[in-house]
């Protein structure tokens, strides 16, 4: 088996790719992004990025008490974010546990959202904590029911352990599962492997083994994605492109509630990986708050002054 | 699609400048015979007209900080003057906004960096020596030690505003009067710190500030009433004041030029490293004396670092210094942009690659785009001599002994970087560089709690810290005390 051409799968091989990437220093890493912060967006590069940000959200409800009601809904507001503004774009993909995929899926088609992908969070979500045969039929039946992404987390014990193997073999088998039905995400938890160059491992692996996102948090655990978590996520993917020639996204969840904080994402974006991963297609946002903030940013900037929340529907 | 940052300028509203201004000596402002204008260099717009200080404003304004020394400041407890010091410290903060929209417009540099560094480190220096005024005699000096009288200080154009608060904070600290002369492209921060002084009602004539050219600064160290000088600059005036002063009781602090080392280990974090370098020689257009102008890789990561530092380059955002996103802007002077391009032009006769990206520069003003220099070699010219701007030469090495024997075969010996993940590498390292400041995995970084200065031809003493309130201070002897 060989990945790239650059590890062929086993234990051995992994370590010593993951060994030969740079560290990554805290205080540089922290700095880089807080001033990236700084950059102030105004008029029509506020209104694109606005826009843009809306075409790059995952609209997600992962709650224990979601009914085919509330998902419904959600739908709705993922196809027409703004009921009075046909303008505005639809989001990137509704983000529902694994059981409501065919109810999203089923009223996204009956409303005109047929180009809205529906994302399943998968694997035993949120921690992971499952036999791999669990994960895989997971994974079956979420692409069964009609999923065109897949959400994965990873065993974040095992990545802890130094079993990068354990964690690579379980990326591609569900890669496999995956196959050209669903786009896998993978998603690190972020929060709970801590260090920066567990992130830019973790990407690596994640990238290494087939994923075609990779994905801060499971917006369970706190601190998610923060912004220099991000910066070394995209770092990973700029330098993965000039390796192998492959753009793979990057999607940050957990934690960005604000236009502002939305911003700042793509201005990390545009500014390390480059403006080519300014699409849905290379960058996500996963988030249930942040779209109505975006719409009353949208709607201040064409009227000049704030609406009420009321002006804008809460799903 | 691409993201463009829409122009995000900063109101110049907030400052009014005068047309004209004279000298701040004895608590007012006092007219000037001759006056030259000061210009912005973003746009060569003149902002101002700048009195050309003499010998008899020299002899006024150090008859004035004699007189304040003598009768009211060496008078005050140090309780007492640290209260001044506190509530100019709270004005500047205050008035921050004014101070960093006048200094970017003056010098020419990012209201980013005048927002987010000088100013506030500024209101930082102040306040760290506020908070020592009344602990000098438990500084570690000795019983009791004396301010000299009457510091002459004489600042450079790169850091307006910071470089009087890393003259003025120390010399009211420890009860010295002062005679500052700005710089004579960048005089317009001082005059508005003279307005500070006022309005925090510091005794007249603790800060006098002359305005003028290097003929001024000559009149402040050949003056027979001054007892320290206090210089920043280039070495060559720096050699013209000691020659001076050899002869005369006077003391002197002396922070001149720099060519310094950044070196990259090969096990240094590579994508903060790449940020290090950026910081090192691109931040203030490279106007920095302690600036990483020399690169000095290891040669087995080489062209990784050089291809990654290219790519971070070409998103550096060159142009309109009072836009919120620029990140490099204008030269300082045509005269400084004269010298970095002669400079430039000898690296490439003596063989050196250069690169910069692509830049929009405007016509206006004085603009030079982020480069650097490759297969740059200790016998190049641009390895040796001090540009004093956004040029930086890269050299490589094979063996960390060799890393060391380049960063120090250089006149100068300011400042340098080390990047390596490893810790004991770090420490060997920092012990076998001659230079005054030495980073590890950053760059730049300032705090007035540490001491700053040179080796060898990068000057005498050192400036913040403790070891800064020496050079304002007689300590044993000195005081006369049996």
């Amino acid at each position: 088996m060989s990945f790239y051409g650059l590890v062929d799968g086993s234990e051995k091989s992994l370590v010593q790719f993951l060994d030969q990437l740079s560290g990554v220093d805290q205080v540089g890493a922290e700095s880089r992004a807080a001033m990236l912060a700084t950059r102030s967006i105004k008029t029509t590069s506020k209104k694109w990025a606005i826009e843009t940000a809306i075409s790059m959200v995952d609209l997600t409800t992962l709650e224990g008490a979601d009914t085919p009601g509330k998902v419904r809904a959600l739908c709705s507001k993922a196809v027409r974010p703004d009921p009075t503004d046909p303008t505005v774009p639809s989001v990137g993909a509704i983000c529902v546990y694994n059981d409501m995929v065919e109810i999203a899926r089923t009223h996204l088609d009956s409303i005109g959202g047929k180009h809205v992908p529906v994302a399943a969070v998968s694997t035993a979500f949120p921690s992971g904590r499952a036999s791999m045969e669990v994960k895989i039929q997971d994974t079956q039946d979420a692409i069964s029911a009609g999923a065109a992404e897949i959400d994965m987390v990873i065993d974040r014990g095992a990545f802890l352990a130094g079993k990068y193997g354990l964690v690579f073999d379980e990326i591609v088998k569900i890669r496999d599962v995956c196959g050209e039905k669903a786009h896998l995400k993978v998603i690190f938890e972020t929060g709970e492997l801590v260090t920066y160059d567990n992130v830019r491992k973790a990407s690596y692996l994640a990238m290494l083994a087939g994923a075609d996102f990779i994905k801060t948090s499971t917006g369970k655990v706190a601190p998610a994605a923060t912004p220099p978590v991000v910066l070394v996520m995209l770092e990973a993917v700029r330098d993965f492109y000039t390796l192998t020639q492959r753009r793979i996204g990057v999607k940050p969840a957990g934690g960005i509630r604000t236009t502002k904080d939305a911003i700042k994402q793509l201005v990390l974006v545009n500014e390390t990986a480059g403006p080519e991963w300014l699409t849905p297609q290379l960058f996500r946002i996963g988030a249930s708050a942040l779209l109505n903030d975006l719409l009353m940013q949208r709607m201040k900037m064409s009227d000049g002054y704030y609406a009420s929340p009321n002006y804008v529907t809460i799903d | 699609m691409t993201f463009e940052y829409a122009p995000a300028p900063e109101s110049r509203a907030i400052v009014s400048i005068k047309p004209k201004y004279g000298h701040f000596i004895n608590g007012s402002f006092v007219a000037g015979k001759k006056h030259f204008p000061t210009i912005n260099p973003a746009t060569e717009e003149i902002l101002s007209h700048i009195a050309l200080g003499g010998v008899s404003d020299v002899d006024k304004a150090v008859a004035a900080a004699q007189k304040a020394y003598t009768k009211t400041w060496s008078k005050l407890s140090g309780k007492e003057r640290g209260k001044y010091l506190y509530r100019i410290a709270r004005i500047l903060q205050e008035r921050a906004r004014e101070f960093a929209v006048l200094e970017t417009l003056d010098n020419g540099k990012p209201i980013r960096e005048t927002r987010d560094i000088d100013i506030p480190l500024v209101a930082a220096h102040f306040f760290y020596h506020a908070g020592w005024a009344d602990k000098l005699d438990y500084a570690g000096l000795g019983h009791s030690p004396q301010p000299y009288g009457v510091a002459g200080q004489i600042i450079p154009w790169n850091f307006p505003l910071l470089m009087l608060a890393w003259k003025v904070a120390p010399a009211l600290a420890t009860g010295n009067t002062v005679v500052l002369k700005p710089a004579e492209t960048t005089s317009l921060t001082a005059l508005l710190f003279a307005e500070v002084c006022q309005q925090a009602e510091l005794p007249d004539g603790v800060v006098n500030i002359v305005t003028g050219d290097g003929s001024t600064g000559a009149a402040i160290v050949n003056h027979p009433g001054i007892h320290k000088i206090a210089f920043t600059g280039s070495t060559d005036v720096g050699k013209k004041i000691a020659r001076a002063i050899a002869s005369t009781d006077k003391k002197a602090t002396l922070e001149l030029g720099g060519k310094g080392a950044n070196i990259v280990f090969d096990d240094a974090p590579v994508d903060e490293a790449v940020e290090g370098i950026v910081n090192g020689i691109f931040f203030n257009q490279g106007h920095v004396c302690c600036a990483g102008s020399r690169l000095i890789l290891q040669e087995s990561i080489a062209d990784e670092v050089i291809e990654k530092l290219k790519v971070r380059m070409s998103k550096i955002r060159v142009g309109d210094p009072l836009d919120k996103n620029t990140d490099l802007g204008a030269i300082n002077s045509k005269e400084q942009l004269v010298k970095i391009k002669e400079l430039s032009a000898i690296g490439d006769a003596e063989g050196a690659q250069r690169w910069s990206p692509k830049c929009n520069l405007s016509d206006k003003g004085f603009w030079f785009a982020p480069t650097i220099f490759t297969g740059v070699t200790q016998a190049h010219r641009i390895a040796q001599e001090e540009i004093f701007g956004p040029v930086l030469s890269v050299l490589t090495f094979r063996t960390p002994q060799e890393a060391i024997d380049k960063a120090n075969n250089t006149p100068f010996g300011l400042s340098a970087g080390i990047w390596s993940e490893k810790g004991s590498r770090i420490f060997w390292a920092s012990q076998h560089l001659k230079a005054g400041v030495i980073w590890a995995n950053t760059f730049n970084k300032f705090d007035p709690a540490s001491p700053f200065g040179g080796y060898k031809e990068s000057g005498w003493g050192r400036e913040g810290g403790k070891h800064g309130l020496a050079a304002y201070l007689k300590t044993g002897k000195e005081t006369g005390a049996k």
